[in-house]
């Protein structure tokens, strides 16, 4: 589908509760470069108490008060974006360029991106944006011990910081930084500073580009090759991270019937899928975007050097292992598709 | 609606996505066709079928004749689930070894 009206991105910021997920919006709505952003903050409870803390600064600010949105107001969410767009559209609040949305601590973003890509009026005007989690240094231990939907939140983003790390020791912070590589060595980090004052880095390089570039794409794809301490992952329990690389061009027909049939039986235990495939009979690359059942409109990268065909594709998955996705896609494709296979290979 | 889903027929899935709207309309009958085939390939096992129904739409047929009409792609692999009373899983070694 080529509209040629630009779909405006929608941020999550996400991040367990205490994270500094209200620092980080004050910060943004006090930067320049993010003064045409329209803000929709979920609050668990009755009273909403970030919309408080927030004051005067956010006043488009809409707040969601019914509870977590990852589940039970999926359809309050749904209003919401269509009265911010319908407002813009009347020209009753200015011409927002992106949406920022701060989840509860208690939400899992994923099913965000679902609310806004199977809406029928909402998708051809919104698109998911880049996932920002905050990973709190001080609590992140216990935090993931009780809620597993800590993990989510790491698992889903495409840039982490690591907040509070000024109230930790060297050892704390480098064993939090070795879980959070151990589980999405794909997302991209940054630094303190980011709270404080955000950059356009913040939400750059997200699913909500329009065009990649080549270097754009790499560092999309985050750190892969960080070397995991063998203690995170020994701490890992079911999640598992991990690479797939193509030799070969992919039919790209067979491996969408593929990965509907894996999301179809398997989508909640798929936390994220990312990556660049290159397609027989194109010479343009895709870039795959997924989190947990929804896939984000796959795009195309116009430009991209004729000596990189190396496809890549990057799951983190709840118990399911790299060699029995490798395997079964290998087998699907061997029996189903009219082309040569590509070889398949994980690490 | 699962988000995955889409209106299949109209050829609104994220797997379509790349396809160019603009493309020779024989060119978006062959993809069609080739789809199609290939879904049958992965249906066979199941002993399903599913037929292009005026390129809007499919129809999902068991062996034994029940029908049913199917408007997305993440609706076939339910509706086939339905169907037959058994998952559908690309990670079962059974269901893999069964398409050759």
């Amino acid at each position: 589908m080529n509209d040629t009206t630009p779909l405006l991105p929608v941020h999550v910021i996400s991040g367990f509760l205490g994270s500094g997920k209200t620092t980080l919006l004050k910060s943004v709505l006090a930067s320049e470069a993010f003064g045409d952003s329209a803000v929709l903050i979920n609050e668990f409870g009755d009273v909403g108490l970030d919309d408080r803390l927030l004051g005067d600064i956010a006043e488009d600010a809409v707040l969601l008060s019914s509870g977590c949105v990852c589940c039970t107001i999926r359809g309050e969410l749904s209003e919401a974006l269509r009265r911010l767009l319908s407002q813009r559209q009347d020209g009753k609040i200015p011409p927002f360029k992106r949406i920022v949305l701060e989840t509860t601590g208690l939400a899992d973003p994923g099913p965000i991106a679902s609310t806004i890509t199977a809406d029928p009026v909402l998708r051809h005007h919104l698109r998911p944006g880049t996932n920002l989690t905050l990973v709190d240094a001080v609590n992140a231990t216990a935090s993931r011990q009780q809620h597993p939907v800590w993990e989510a939140q790491v698992a889903v983003a495409d840039k982490l910081v690591i907040s509070k790390s000024d109230l930790v020791d060297n050892d704390q912070l480098s064993e939090i930084q070795h879980l959070i590589d151990a589980i999405n060595p794909a997302a991209q980090r940054l630094g303190r500073e980011a709270l404080h004052q955000p950059s356009d880095e913040l939400f750059a390089s997200g699913p909500h580009l329009e065009r990649f570039s080549h270097s754009e794409v790499k560092t999309w794809l985050g750190p892969w090759r960080i070397p995991i301490e063998s203690k995170a992952v020994a701490h890992l329990g079911d999640i598992k991270s991990f690479r797939l690389g193509f030799e070969g061009d992919v039919d790209w027909t067979c491996f969408g019937l593929w990965l509907s049939m894996l999301l179809n039986r398997h989508g909640s235990n798929i936390m994220r899928v990312k990556g660049v495939l290159h397609i027989k009979g194109d010479s343009r690359p895709v870039i795959l975007h997924g989190v947990q059942h929804t896939i984000h409109p796959p795009e195309h990268v116009e430009t991209w050097p004729e000596s990189d065909r190396r496809s890549d594709l990057i799951f983190i998955t709840h118990g399911i292992t790299a060699k029995r996705v490798a395997d079964s896609l290998a087998a699907f494709m061997s029996a189903v598709s009219d082309h040569t296979s590509p070889r398949i290979f994980h690490e | 609606m699962c988000g995955l889903c889409g209106a299949f027929g109209g050829e609104n899935h994220w797997s379509t996505h790349i396809e160019d709207p603009e493309q020779a309309h024989y060119e978006r009958r062959r993809a069609r066709a080739y789809r199609t085939k290939l879904i049958n390939r992965a249906l066979r096992p199941h002993r399903l079928e599913i037929e292009d129904f005026q390129a809007s739409s499919f129809v999902l047929a068991t062996a034994t004749g029940k029908r049913e009409i199917v408007q997305d792609l993440g609706g076939i692999w339910r509706q086939a689930e339905q169907l037959t009373g058994h998952d559908i899983d690309p990670l079962d070694a059974q269901f893999l070894a069964s398409l050759n």
